[in-house]
């Protein structure tokens, strides 16, 4: 089964309530960091769109998962790119599909290693159920209700799609 | 050594890592490229990493060395292992006996991993046929053998300067019989598929065997060094030196010394390296390691993000097989 959604259009929607968010909140000059691989592509529409002052920041997770004893590293391994300091700051933390929300504690986990921050707002592309952790995302472009065995996988970075597949 | 390749599982994945000789050219920048990634740890405000969390290393130096077994040291604690160093003599004389109570004394402590430095060639791979299944070995340098963590971090640095080794001359100068970095660098090169790999030293420091692994031996500075892109000096082994293979180090510097003079045969953009500990005045001068060619610190900082490459391989195996699977 697949089933076709308009990536451009989440992303537009995705600018939007971001820019809101973070008026609402008073975050002045937010930082913008994508998670590899997915959630780089879909920060890099979001940061160009919003104008961000800040160089987008791109974080690997892969020394932080937490299944590193049961499947060993992850094959696709790059560096992190955080040039900034992060301390004080608003950070925006993007990803592709949020899940079981393991990546997502991955991810703060490694942040704090970079410095600390004011706040993290979560912006999701996609938000599926299978939650295992109590995260909640501030953004979401779409959420979907998948079928046992299903999950949703984006490809890209030219052109992004999105795509629902029975796994296995 | 052992005929069979104990360093690879079932199915073809790092478990022990005691020699170049054996491993592919994928596996081998499969490492180069993960070091990549760990080289970025250091330069963070936090320079540690959860990956070996709960893991305990121990670096069992039964040979003194200071540089890699710091460097061991830090790559452990960078990933959040925990590690012990146990500097054990070699003066005992029932050797095997003792070695094995070591190994099993330290196997009912928890440890996950040995790091073996040893002055017996073949030390690390017996050390490794004989531990529990869920430990892996690293070899830190045995006897006249390998010392493949050296190889790997030369072959980064190289890397980080001149990209494709297929277009590569490479001169390793100075002592090569004693030198067990000289074989897994050798070993490392050819398995890079460098375009040529080039030996330069006195006739009573190179082994005669040395021409079945394809390198090109010179005797002489200035028609070994020509136009060559990497200049890796080894140290003159004092402490090894047994009978008169030397006239003097004063003579050895004269010949095989490398000066500002002598690297200026080497290509103008060629790279100096040296393993360390340096002798200055005797294998090289200290304009030249000082100098804009060298790379010899880069090397010391490279070790490190080797190691924990290696050190997260090796550790990234075990219970790898049973859990293929993976959630996002």
């Amino acid at each position: 089964m697949t089933e076709k959604i308009d990536i451009n259009v989440l992303i537009e929607n995705m600018a939007e309530n971001i820019s809101s968010h973070c008026g609402t909140q008073g975050y002045k000059n937010p930082l913008m960091i994508g998670i590899q691989r997915g959630g780089v592509w879909i920060a890099a529409r979001l940061h160009q769109k919003l104008k961000l002052a800040d160089p987008l920041g791109e974080l690997n997770i892969a020394f932080y998962r937490d299944d590193f004893s049961k499947i060993g590293i992850h094959p696709e391994v790059k560096p992190s790119k955080l040039s900034i300091n992060l301390d004080d700051r608003h950070i925006i933390l993007v990803d592709d599909v949020l899940h079981t929300g393991r990546t997502i504690r991955a991810a703060m986990n490694e942040i704090f290693d970079y410095g600390r921050p004011a706040s993290i707002s979560l912006a999701i592309l996609v938000e599926r159920s299978g939650r295992e952790l109590p995260i909640h995302p501030d953004i979401i472009g779409k959420t979907i209700t998948l079928k046992e065995g299903e999950h949703a996988k984006l490809s890209g970075p030219e052109p992004l799609a999105l795509e629902i597949m029975k796994s296995g | 050594m052992t005929g069979k390749n104990i360093q690879l599982d079932k199915n073809g994945n790092l478990k022990h890592f005691l020699s170049i000789e054996g491993l592919s050219q994928p596996l081998l920048h499969t490492i180069l490229n993960y070091a990549e990634s760990f080289a970025t740890v250091d330069k963070r405000p936090v320079k540690k990493v959860p990956l070996l969390r709960g893991k305990t290393i121990a670096n069992l130096f039964f040979e003194p060395s200071t540089r890699t077994r710091t460097t061991f040291e830090l790559a452990a604690k960078r990933l959040s292992a925990d590690i012990l160093n146990l500097n054990i003599s070699t003066s005992a004389t029932s050797k095997g006996e003792i070695l094995s109570d070591t190994l099993r004394t330290l196997e009912a402590m928890h440890c996950d991993m040995f790091v073996v430095r040893h002055a017996n060639s073949g030390a690390a791979h017996y050390i490794a046929s004989q531990v529990a299944p869920h430990i892996s070995v690293i070899n830190a340098g045995d006897g006249r053998h390998e010392h493949p963590t050296q190889a790997m971090l030369d072959m980064f640095t190289i890397k980080q300067h001149k990209k494709d080794f297929t277009k590569l001359s490479v001169a390793i100068v100075g002592d090569i019989l004693h030198s067990r970095v000289a074989r897994s660098e050798i070993h490392a090169l050819n398995v890079l598929g460098t375009n040529e790999v080039r030996i330069i030293g006195p006739h009573t420091l190179i082994p005669k065997e040395i021409e079945k692994l394809g390198v090109h031996i010179y005797h002489d500075m200035n028609s070994g060094l020509k136009d060559v892109d990497v200049v890796v000096m080894l140290r003159l082994q004092r402490e090894r030196m047994r009978g008169a293979l030397l006239p003097s180090e004063d003579e050895y510097f004269k010949r095989y010394g490398l000066t500002n003079q002598k690297l200026k045969h080497a290509k103008k953009d060629a790279i100096v390296m040296h393993p360390g500990p340096i002798n200055r005045g005797v294998e090289i001068d200290s304009d030249v390691a000082d100098g804009k060619h060298s790379v010899i610190l880069q090397q010391v900082s490279h070790g490190i993000a080797i190691r924990m490459a290696i050190m997260a391989m090796v550790m990234g195996q075990i219970n790898r097989d049973e859990n293929k699977e993976k959630k996002k």
